[in-house]
C-alpha cells in the first residue's frame, strides 16, 4: 500500500479558481455561501455524489479546483433545480453546476469515456449541424462515442418497442434554413466570446 | 388574452408524438388553434448550456425572434423547451453586457429579436387563461373511478415559479379534478425522475424512477399524469427493470394530461395517441369502463 498525503496544503490550492467562476454567469453569489447543506439534503442525487453540492461549493470559494472539476458531482446534477430554489442565500447552484461542466469540458479534465459529458457534445453537435436534434442518432452516437457497444445492444428491445408505437424513426431531423443557423452560431461565437 | 404559436421541440415530433397528438385537438376544443412554429430549431435543452452558455442563449434567440415574427407567445408544452426558452428569454431581455452582444450577433445574422414575446405552458394557459370553469363545460365523459398520479417533475415548476408551487404545485391536480377524475395525494409529484441521467446511468435511473412509480402505487393511483416528454418516458421505460429488480409489482400506465383532457371531452380515443404507450392500458380502460366514460 503507498501511504500518500490526503490533506493539500494551501500553496497548492488554485487562488484564482472562485473568482474565475464568480465571473461565469449566474455564479456572482457564491460568497454568500453559509454552508447549511440544505441543497445537499434537497438533493435526489447527493446518495450518488463523491462531493454533495455544499462541499462542491465550499470547494470553489477555497481553491480546490482540480477537486471540484474532476468530480463526479457535477455531471449527475440532472437539473431539478430543487436546491436552486430552497437556497436561503439564493445562490443559483444548478447554474453553478452547468458553469463547473463548461469548465471541465474547456480544460478537458472530465472522467474519461464518462457518457453524460459525451451526450452533452453529442447533442451540441447534432444542433450546431443540423438545427434538431433526432432522439435515436444522439443516443447511438452516445454509447458509440463513450465506447459502450454492449450498452447499445442493451437498449435494443427498448428501441425496438419504441419503433414499434411509432415513436422512434431513423430519419435524421434536420431545419431548412440551415445556413442562417451556422452563420448565427459563428458570429455569436465571435462577437460574445 | 394573447395569441400563442406552438413550439413542438423535438420531443413531440419524435418520442412523445402522441403528447402533440393529444394536445392540438384539444386545444382546438377550446377554441385555440395551435398553429405550428416555422423552421423553429431544437432549444438545446440541459446539455446545450453545459457546453457553451452563449450560442445556447443564441439558439433559443432564434425560435424567440421566429415567434416574435407572428406577434404571439410561444407555447412550449416539453417542460425541457419550456424552462430552455424561458431563462434564455429572461437572460436576453436583461440588459446584460453579453446578452446585448448576443443580440447584437443575432441581428447581423439577420435575426432581430426586440424581446417583446413571453414564453408558456399549456398548462400555465389552460390554468390562468382559459379557466377551469372553462374544461369543466367542454367535458361530456367525466372520467369517474379514475385515481390519477399528478406528476409534475422538475423544470415546469423550478426555478421558475409564477404560476405554481416549486415543491408541492397543484393546478395539474386541480385540471385532473376538473375532468372527472379523482387525484390522488401524490407527494412525490416534483421528484426528479433522472432526466437524461436515466439513459445514461441505468443504476441511477432506476433508483429513482422506483420511488416514483411505488408512491403512486401507495397512493392507490390507476395512472400517472405528466405534462413533460422525459418524465413520460423515464417512468415507461424503466418499469420492467424496476420490477425484476426489486421484485415489486409497480407496473402503471403514464400517460399525458391532454391525452386524459381529450378523452373526458369526448374525443375518440382512436384520435389521442393512446396506442403509442409501450405499457399497457388495460388496467385503464376497465377502470374507466366501469366509471361509464367508455
Amino acid at each position: 500500500m503507498e501511504i500518500q498525503r490526503k490533506v493539500k496544503y494551501e500553496e497548492e490550492l488554485d487562488k484564482n479558481f472562485s473568482k474565475e467562476i464568480k465571473e461565469m454567469s449566474r455564479c456572482e453569489e457564491i460568497d454568500l455561501c453559509i454552508q447549511c447543506g440544505t441543497c445537499s439534503s434537497s438533493c435526489p442525487m447527493a446518495v450518488y455524489m463523491d462531493y454533495p453540492p455544499r462541499k462542491i461549493i465550499a470547494m470553489i470559494k477555497n481553491g480546490f479546483k482540480e477537486e471540484a472539476l474532476r468530480s463526479f458531482t457535477i455531471w449527475l446534477c440532472p437539473s431539478c433545480y430543487t436546491c436552486q430554489v430552497r437556497c436561503p442565500a439564493k445562490i443559483k447552484i444548478t447554474d453553478v453546476m452547468y458553469a463547473l461542466k463548461r469548465k471541465a469540458i474547456e480544460e478537458k479534465i472530465y472522467p474519461s469515456r464518462f457518457s453524460i459529458p459525451v451526450l452533452s457534445q453529442e447533442m451540441y453537435r447534432l444542433i450546431a449541424k443540423h438545427g434538431r436534434n433526432s432522439e435515436l442518432w444522439l443516443v447511438v452516437n452516445m454509447y458509440l462515442k463513450s465506447k459502450n457497444p454492449l450498452g447499445l445492444l442493451k437498449m435494443a428491445p427498448m428501441g425496438l418497442s419504441m419503433m414499434k408505437a411509432g415513436r422512434m424513426s431513423l430519419k435524421i431531423e434536420k431545419i431548412r434554413n440551415k445556413k442562417q443557423l451556422r452563420t448565427l452560431l459563428k458570429t455569436v461565437k465571435e462577437r460574445a466570446k | 388574452m394573447r395569441e400563442y404559436i406552438y413550439y413542438p421541440g423535438c420531443s413531440l415530433k419524435g418520442g412523445s408524438r402522441h403528447y402533440e397528438e393529444s394536445l392540438l385537438p384539444v386545444f382546438k376544443q377550446l377554441e385555440m388553434e395551435l398553429e405550428e412554429l416555422q423552421d423553429w430549431n431544437c432549444c438545446g435543452a440541459t446539455a446545450y448550456f453545459s457546453v457553451d452558455d452563449t450560442t445556447a442563449a443564441a439558439i433559443s434567440g432564434r425560435n424567440l425572434s421566429l415567434a416574435e415574427k407572428t406577434g404571439k407567445n410561444i407555447l412550449a408544452p416539453c417542460a425541457g423547451c419550456y424552462l430552455t426558452l424561458k431563462k434564455s428569454n429572461e437572460f436576453l431581455r436583461s440588459g446584460n453586457g453579453r446578452a446585448q452582444k448576443i443580440l447584437d450577433g443575432l441581428k447581423s445574422s439577420g435575426i432581430e429579436y426586440n424581446g417583446t414575446i413571453d414564453v408558456k405552458h399549456p398548462l400555465e394557459v389552460i390554468i390562468n387563461d382559459i379557466g377551469l370553469e372553462k374544461i369543466k363545460e367542454k367535458v361530456t365523459r367525466p372520467l369517474k373511478e379514475l385515481k390519477v398520479a399528478c406528476y409534475y417533475g422538475c423544470q415546469l415548476v423550478r426555478p421558475y415559479t409564477d404560476f405554481d408551487d416549486p415543491d408541492y404545485p397543484i393546478t395539474l391536480d386541480k385540471l385532473t379534478e376538473a375532468i372527472g377524475a379523482e387525484p390522488v395525494d401524490y407527494t412525490a409529484k416534483t421528484r426528479c425522475c433522472g432526466g437524461s441521467l436515466t439513459g445514461t446511468i441505468e443504476e441511477v435511473g432506476l433508483g429513482l424512477n422506483y420511488v416514483l412509480l411505488k408512491e403512486a402505487k401507495r397512493k392507490g393511483a390507476d395512472v400517472i399524469s405528466t405534462i413533460c416528454p422525459l418524465c413520460l418516458f423515464n417512468l415507461e421505460i424503466t418499469q420492467n427493470k424496476i420490477i425484476k429488480k426489486y421484485k415489486d409489482d409497480v407496473k402503471m400506465p403514464i400517460l399525458y394530461f391532454s391525452q386524459l383532457m381529450g378523452l373526458a371531452f369526448g374525443i375518440p380515443k382512436e384520435d389521442l395517441g393512446f396506442s403509442r404507450s409501450i405499457i399497457s392500458l388495460s388496467s385503464m380502460w376497465e377502470k374507466l369502463e366501469k366509471g361509464g366514460a367508455r
